[in-house]
């Protein structure tokens, strides 16, 4: 009978049990590679919205609060994106023929709200809450980056569990006194850790819980 | 039997090789979001507006308090500033001279809180203009709960009393220094 298998096969089946063990791997690390990359974490991506609003202009260049069109950012959970009326309390007097602000004419005469795209998404089983945050001085740039400078809005980081845990595991790097939590031009004093700690003693925080899963997983 | 299930090694590899890149149905879940979409009520919205004539709990208390005006403290004309500030001053202006950002950008000018007139005015008026509205002004009752209107009535007196403090007549009654 002749041989069935050659020499050559040997390096084949060598290269087939390599295979089996080294593709899967490779596979997987590259999905965890690719989750946290900037495609997958949409960082920094504008998306398409309804009416081109611009941050630069009515916070950076107009000096508009926040709060004027974030207004349960303090008292709630979610910021929330604001109702049409609000953009009306300036916008039925200015702009009030152009085209760019058709859309939020439809919107008011139609009573039906603007549908924007949104831009910052946690995945549903991740607990959220401005409120605290707000409340215990962590500034709206320390999560939303530099807003005033976005003619569209885009994500500034990733949001992954990483980023979260970066800071509930040492808060002391990024809090701020709470008159500077909306403060668009803040940026850490050179004496950001001494300051930070005494801020986490004066604001109660727990930093030993912070990380504890049922803080955001509940 | 299928071969696949024949074979659990198989079956353990394309589960490994799959999980890392599935986004599950945790991930969205059938709930409604604050600000998210709801199929099935008028407008699409997970936020519904109230019935016409609703009265919440403690609407009747807040109507109460816009009878009766807080004790002014410190405390209250601070946060009336705060308020003032994010809600009052793009049209106002911080001084409440009328001069804010968006009317330099065309906005219909206001009048100024040093005007005689408005000085006059009752603190009631003021709460007024802020829940009904006023002219060109809209409301803004939603975002400027009833506690809050009278933070920033008191602030807005503290503005008044301020910018007409009469310099001159202080340095006069001092003597010359
Ligand atoms: C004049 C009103 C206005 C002001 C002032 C304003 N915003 Fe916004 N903001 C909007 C609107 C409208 C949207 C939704 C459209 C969009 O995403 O660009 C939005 C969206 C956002 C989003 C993204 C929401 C999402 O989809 O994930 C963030 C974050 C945000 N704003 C932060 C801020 C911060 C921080 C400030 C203050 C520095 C601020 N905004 C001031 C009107 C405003
Ligand atoms: C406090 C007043 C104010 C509010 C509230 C406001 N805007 Fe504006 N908006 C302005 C001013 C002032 C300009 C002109 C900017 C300039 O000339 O630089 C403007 C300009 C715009 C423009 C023209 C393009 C641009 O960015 O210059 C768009 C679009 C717009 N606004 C959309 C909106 C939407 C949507 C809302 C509601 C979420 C809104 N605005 C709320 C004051 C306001
Ligand atoms: C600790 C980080 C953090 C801070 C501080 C923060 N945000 Fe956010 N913000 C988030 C995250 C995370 C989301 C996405 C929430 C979700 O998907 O449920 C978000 C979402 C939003 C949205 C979209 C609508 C919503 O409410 O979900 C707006 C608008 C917004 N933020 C505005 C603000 C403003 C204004 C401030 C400052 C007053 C602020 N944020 C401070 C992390 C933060
Ligand atoms: C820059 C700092 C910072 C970042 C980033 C941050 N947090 Fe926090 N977080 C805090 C601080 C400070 C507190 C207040 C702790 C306390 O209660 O004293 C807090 C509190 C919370 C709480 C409330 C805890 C409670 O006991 O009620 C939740 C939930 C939470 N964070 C979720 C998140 C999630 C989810 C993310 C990421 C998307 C995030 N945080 C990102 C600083 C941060
Ligand atoms: C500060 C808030 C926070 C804490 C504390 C936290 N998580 Fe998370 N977790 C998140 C966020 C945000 C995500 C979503 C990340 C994303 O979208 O990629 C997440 C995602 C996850 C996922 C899904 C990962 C994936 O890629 O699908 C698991 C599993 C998880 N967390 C487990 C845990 C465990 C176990 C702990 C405790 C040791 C914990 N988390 C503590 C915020 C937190
Ligand atoms: C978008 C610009 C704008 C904002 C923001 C605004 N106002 Fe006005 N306000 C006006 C204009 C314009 C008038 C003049 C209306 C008219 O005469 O048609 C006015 C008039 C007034 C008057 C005078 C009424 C009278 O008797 O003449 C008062 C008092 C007043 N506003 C208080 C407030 C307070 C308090 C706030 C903050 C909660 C506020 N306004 C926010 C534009 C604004």
């Amino acid at each position: 009978m002749p041989q069935v298998f050659k020499p050559k096969a040997n390096t084949l089946s060598w290269l087939i049990m390599a295979g089996i063990v080294v593709v899967p791997l490779a596979v997987a690390l590259f999905g965890i590679v690719y989750e946290h990359s900037a495609n997958a974490t949409r960082v920094d991506l504008v998306r398409d919205q309804p009416v081109p609003f611009s941050h630069k202009h009515h916070v950076g260049d107009g000096g508009i609060d926040c709060r004027y069109c974030h207004s349960s950012v303090e008292t709630s959970a979610v910021a929330g994106v604001p109702p049409t009326e609000t953009c009306m309390t300036c916008h039925s007097e200015l702009w009030t023929s152009a085209a760019m602000l058709a859309p939020v004419r439809r919107s008011l005469s139609a009573n039906a709200p603007i549908r924007w795209t949104r831009v910052h998404d946690l995945p549903d089983y991740v607990y959220f809450d401005h409120s605290i945050h707000i409340a215990k001085g962590v500034g709206c740039t320390t999560c939303h980056g530099e807003v005033e400078t976005m003619p569209l809005m885009r994500k500034a980081h990733t949001l992954t569990m990483g980023w979260c845990l970066d800071c509930h595991r040492a808060p002391e790097k990024y809090l701020r006194p709470l008159d500077r939590v909306f403060a668009t031009d803040w940026s850490p004093p050179p004496d950001q850790i001494t300051q930070g700690v005494r801020l986490v003693q004066a604001y109660h925080i727990e930093v030993d819980h912070l990380a504890d899963c049922s803080v955001c997983h509940r | 039997m299928t071969p696949l299930l024949r074979f659990p090694p198989a079956l353990a590899c394309a589960a490994l090789v799959c999980l890392p890149g599935c986004r599950q149905e945790m991930d969205v879940q059938p709930k409604l979001l604050p600000n998210g979409p709801a199929s099935g009520f008028p407008q699409n919205a997970a936020n519904r507006s109230l019935p016409a004539g609703t009265i919440a709990r403690g609407d009747v208390v807040a109507d109460d308090l816009a009878h009766a005006p807080p004790p002014v403290t410190l405390a209250l004309v601070e946060r009336g500033r705060q308020r003032f500030d994010v809600f009052c001053a793009p049209c106002h202006g911080r001084a409440g001279d009328g001069e804010g950002m968006i009317v330099e950008r065309g906005f219909p000018k206001p009048p100024s809180y040093l005007e005689t007139r408005l000085v006059a005015a009752p603190a009631d008026h003021f709460f007024d203009v802020i829940t009904y509205g006023y002219g060109a002004m809209y409301s803004y009752a939603a975002r400027v709960p009833a506690a809050d209107r009278w933070a920033i009535i008191a602030y807005v007196r503290a503005l008044q009393v301020s910018q007409r403090a009469d310099l001159a007549a202080k340095v006069t009654a001092g003597g010359p220094p």
